[in-house]
């Protein structure tokens, strides 16, 4: 079971001065009663799309991994509709597939906090006129799910959903694809989802997360949403943390800290190697001065992705992890997409080959050129994102590659 | 006109006829499978053909044996 942490390391005062505001404030497996009590009312009637510009001036980003404009993927939706009366409605999906291994703050979250995400399910259909909702979601939080949509009388429209536990489930055009078809593999991306998804209709694909945010700015506005964070990365996210360290769930300011999140964490700074930020398809960083934000310089900020910390104890070795990882992600390939197919196997025997005794110098050189090859070659970012994260790996693992090549490791006597 | 010949990853199967026919625009990977030897914008799904190829590039789309080609003009086509 995941420790459920309310701590917010860098929470400001004025997040005290207007009730709560943490997304878990209504304590574990909250009912819809402590649910209204904590957060208040949510008035839905008085929802329609001017609250896209409302979004747009809370500045919040997508929470599931792209960290993309939420107002624009609502503003995209409800253009989509291409302005008849007589065009289909569109479909809004709240997106719960936690495919990522490493991550598990939207099961958390939906356990939890299911109210929150259905609010901001409801609140986003309103936004864009839409007339199917969906909620796809986990196995593992489908009952907390469908217990708090029993109890809600707003909600019979909303449809659950369960997502596979594959790592690609998530991907926005294999949610569609699974709720329309049953196939929860990527499709091709020759039209954009705004514009054509499940029924051919205009279909928007939020994180329960990014949902979770949108249910609290639609109650306190974008102001009160910018109080925290920076500018470049306002209000607050979730993170899971794992590895060397317990497992939790933590509540964040944008911007923050990575040596502060995981302080709070109780991770004992000197015995980190490295830190994985943003999961499978995140970056390796070392040291932890960097801060969690999805846009900056790269050599002062790391991109949170889906919200993922994944620490590397001073013990291990990060070129076997990597190659661990990259092993699992060459087999979660949807083996639709040949680049993928082969280039990620073949990449993971080159990495192989580095973390375990041979020798060749040409072998980083080689796994370089697979990474380059795969890249924006497939119908999802599956390759785009693995030779990302194992490129991070060698850049910051440079040391432990000399190692390796010359017969030693730097992690074993 | 220039044109933008989409490639359908999930139908591409890597026979190559594409490569034969637009040899200037396509090469093939280590398995076989287009590669764009020029990606504007570091697109690689969906790649620019100038005028002199757009006749080439649209016999490429019609005998494709795996139908996993496309051609739009310019500008019609985004990634979502």
């Amino acid at each position: 079971m995941t420790p459920l942490s309310a701590t917010t390391p860098t929470m400001g005062e004025a997040w005290d001065t207007q009730g709560s505001f943490q997304l878990f404030a209504a304590g574990a497996n909250a009912g819809l009663r402590v649910h209204e009590q904590t957060f208040g009312p949510l008035f839905l009637d008085r929802i329609d799309n001017g609250f896209i510009s409302v979004l747009e001036a809370s500045g919040l980003t997508g929470r599931g991994g792209a960290a993309f404009s939420s107002w624009r993927k609502l503003a995209a939706t409800d253009q989509g509709q291409g302005g008849s009366v007589l065009a289909a409605k569109p479909v809004v999906i709240a997106n719960g597939a936690e495919g990522e291994p490493l991550s598990f703050k939207d099961k958390t979250l939906l356990t939890h906090a299911p109210h929150l995400v259905i609010d901001g399910l409801l609140i986003a259909s309103r936004a864009v006129s839409a007339s199917l909702l969906y909620l796809y979601t986990t196995p593992a939080a489908a009952s907390a799910v469908e217990d708090a949509l029993a109890e809600r009388h707003d909600a019979r429209k909303i449809k659950v959903v369960q997502a596979p536990e594959t790592f690609i489930a998530g991907e926005a055009s294999a949610v569609v694809n699974s709720i329309a078809n049953g196939i929860a593999l990527p499709l091709d991306s020759r039209r954009r989802l705004s514009e054509s998804g499940v029924k051919s209709r205009p279909t928007l694909v939020l994180n329960v997360e990014t949902l979770a945010h949108v249910a609290l700015i639609a109650r306190h506005g974008s102001g009160w949403f910018r109080t925290a964070g920076s500018d470049r990365d306002p209000g607050t996210r979730l993170v899971s943390v794992s590895g060397y360290v317990a497992e939790q769930v933590l509540q964040v300011e944008g911007d923050a800290r990575l040596a502060d999140i995981l302080a709070s964490a109780g991770v004992e700074l000197s015995q980190v190697e490295a830190v994985l930020v943003g999961g499978y398809h995140g970056r390796w960083v070392r040291p932890l001065d960097y801060r969690l934000s999805p846009t900056g310089p790269e050599n002062h900020v790391v991109h949170p992705g889906a919200g993922v910390l994944h620490v590397l104890a001073a013990s291990e070795c990060g070129l076997e992890s990597t190659a661990r990882i990259l092993a699992s992600l060459a087999g979660a390939s949807a083996r639709q997409c040949g680049p993928c197919m082969f280039g990620l196997p073949a990449m993971a025997g080159v990495l192989n080959a580095i973390a375990y005794g041979d020798r060749d110098p040409g072998l980083v050189g080689e796994l370089e050129r697979l990474g380059k090859l795969v890249t924006g070659r497939g119908a999802c970012h599956h390759p785009d994102g693995t030779a990302r994260m194992v490129g991070s790996a060698l850049d910051t693992f440079s040391e432990d590659v000399r190692a390796h090549l010359g017969g030693t490791c730097t992690r074993k006597a | 006109m220039s044109e933008v010949l989409h490639i359908d990853w999930t139908k591409c199967d890597g026979r190559g006829l594409c490569t034969e026919l637009i040899p200037d625009v396509l090469g093939r990977d280590d398995w076989g499978y287009p590669l764009a030897r020029q990606a504007r914008g570091g697109d690689r799904t969906n790649v620019a053909i100038v005028p002199r190829d757009v006749a080439a590039a649209r016999d490429a789309v019609q005998l494709c044996p795996k139908l996993a080609l496309s051609l739009s003009p310019q500008g019609a086509l985004k990634r979502r």
